[in-house]
């Protein structure tokens, strides 16, 4: 595999054909025949229900599961023909608790991966500084704190820096926002988007939130029971026809004046 | 003769004595640790070497302490009357809280971390001395110290095979219905437990690292 392939107009991530079940006293399918293509750049929102299968989809990506059926393929290497670590090196990894390790400093946890890609210590404290900043938290207040020592918002942040570390051409993101108080996810929302513009990552973006959807999203894809049931850019999204739509932008209406 | 005057003149012997006891102690949790910590690691990952592991450390513990001394003395190179049987001896007691607790440790961290430790790219042999080790820490901390202070009580009954300790005195005490020479081993011992357990309590208290 060539490095050209990154540049190209082909799709950095693709799902054939794609079928996962879980095998235990029956098996039981989550996703099924699930077929896309994550163009280079592009912010894909995977909307739906719990149990949809978002997060299903999402692990498939960076090789945390193995479709039962079909095949995933990233930078056109289908995902069990990679190295798995080199290939999760490559994929930045955002989940809900931001999932920090208690016993390292902020520091510490946003260098992990430049560590153990052995760069020099100078470098790696550089590019801590620069992610930090990056994020929006000062290095000199909150490189050596440890992440108790933290607000969830500020957690978050420092998880989106970790997985920048090591500058991954993908970003996949489970929830980021999920745990986190209203006035501060509009924050972070507002705050991500403009990063995700400025460093154009390809992003798979996982929530149950439509308005979150509709702000972030170059493309939204809704999944029902671990189908595709429509796809659209944030402005077609809304009218397409099917009930599962109707049934998301109904929870929308609820909330009066809520912007669509 | 008052019991302080007892203790007093016979003060050598219970300072020799306790020395000879805390060296059994040091020795055979010195092999527990050795041997529980590491094997703690490796059963995290391997199902069938766990269920045996822990089922014949906790068999091992059900064995009344005097009963497994007495086994051990036929068993060739490790038995036999003295010290190194019954160093073995407390070693294979102290195991199971040493063994446990780390495995427990290990495998009870939150499963976000460990999750975002394998989505990083981490190799589980990474992730097993980076993330898992030092977050079990504390745990196996804990079962060190249990198991020492099981160890310094256990470590009296080694005198029965003649392995010296603070038990000689119990043991001689129980023979002459002597009260102070029960004292003079039950009272170094209880301290010895008490110490311990200060001490290690703190180093746990030091040494947390979330």
């Amino acid at each position: 595999m060539n490095t050209k392939a990154l540049t190209t107009s082909e799709d950095l991530i693709k799902f054939r054909d794609v079928f996962f079940s879980v095998r235990g006293g029956e098996s039981r399918e989550i996703l099924s025949c699930v077929s896309l293509g994550v163009p280079h750049g592009e912010t894909l929102v995977l909307l739906g229900r719990s149990g949809s299968g978002k997060t299903t989809l999402l692990k498939l990506i960076n090789g945390m599961l193995v479709p039962t059926q079909g095949e995933v393929l990233v930078q056109q290497r289908r995902t069990t023909d990679w190295n798995l670590i080199q290939l999760r090196r490559r994929i930045g990894y955002v989940i809900q608790d931001a999932g920090l390790f208690p016993h390292f400093t902020v520091a510490e946890n946003v260098g992990l991966i430049p560590t153990l890609e052995k760069w020099g210590s100078r470098r790696i404290a550089a590019r801590v500084e620069e992610l930090l900043q990056l994020v929006g938290l000062e290095p000199r207040d909150f490189a050596n704190r440890r992440p108790r020592e933290l607000s969830g918002g500020q957690r978050q942040r420092v998880g989106v820096a970790r997985a920048l570390a090591a500058d991954p051409p993908i970003l996949l993101m489970d929830e980021p926002f999920g745990a986190l108080d209203p006035v501060t996810r509009a924050e972070m929302q507002r705050e991500f988007s403009a990063l995700a513009r400025r460093l154009g990552k390809t992003i798979v973006f996982v929530t149950h939130d439509l308005r979150e959807a509709l702000f972030l999203a170059s493309r939204i894809i809704l999944l029902e029971a671990g189908q595709v049931v429509a796809s659209g850019s944030p402005r077609t999204f809304m009218q397409i026809d099917h009930p599962e739509v109707r049934a998301f932008a109904a929870s929308l209406a609820i909330n009066p004046g809520a912007p669509v | 003769m008052s019991y302080l005057t007892f203790f007093v003149q016979h003060s050598d012997e219970i300072f020799a004595a306790t020395l000879e006891h805390l060296q059994l102690v040091v020795i055979a949790m010195s092999m527990a640790i050795l041997i529980g910590v590491p094997l703690g690691l490796l059963l995290v990952h391997r199902k069938v070497l766990r269920t045996i592991a822990l089922s014949i450390a906790s068999i091992l513990q059900t064995i009344p302490s005097l009963a497994l001394f007495g086994f051990l003395i036929p068993i060739p190179f490790i038995g036999g009357i003295g010290k190194r049987t019954a160093i073995v001896a407390l070693a294979l007691y102290a195991l199971l809280p040493i063994l446990r607790n780390t495995y427990v440790g290990l495998t009870s961290i939150d499963a976000a971390v460990l999750e975002s430790a394998e989505a990083m790219g981490m190799t589980s042999t990474q992730i097993l001395l980076r993330v898992r080790f030092p977050l079990a820490f504390p745990f196996i901390l804990a079962g060190i110290r249990t198991a020492t202070i099981i160890t310094i009580g256990v470590a009296t009954i080694a005198a029965a095979i003649g392995a010296g300790g603070l038990g000689t005195f119990i043991f001689r005490g129980v023979a002459l219905v002597s009260d102070k020479l029960l004292l003079a081993g039950a009272i170094p011992a209880a301290l010895l437990a008490i110490l311990a357990d200060l001490l290690l309590g703190f180093l746990e208290r030091r040494l947390r690292v979330i």
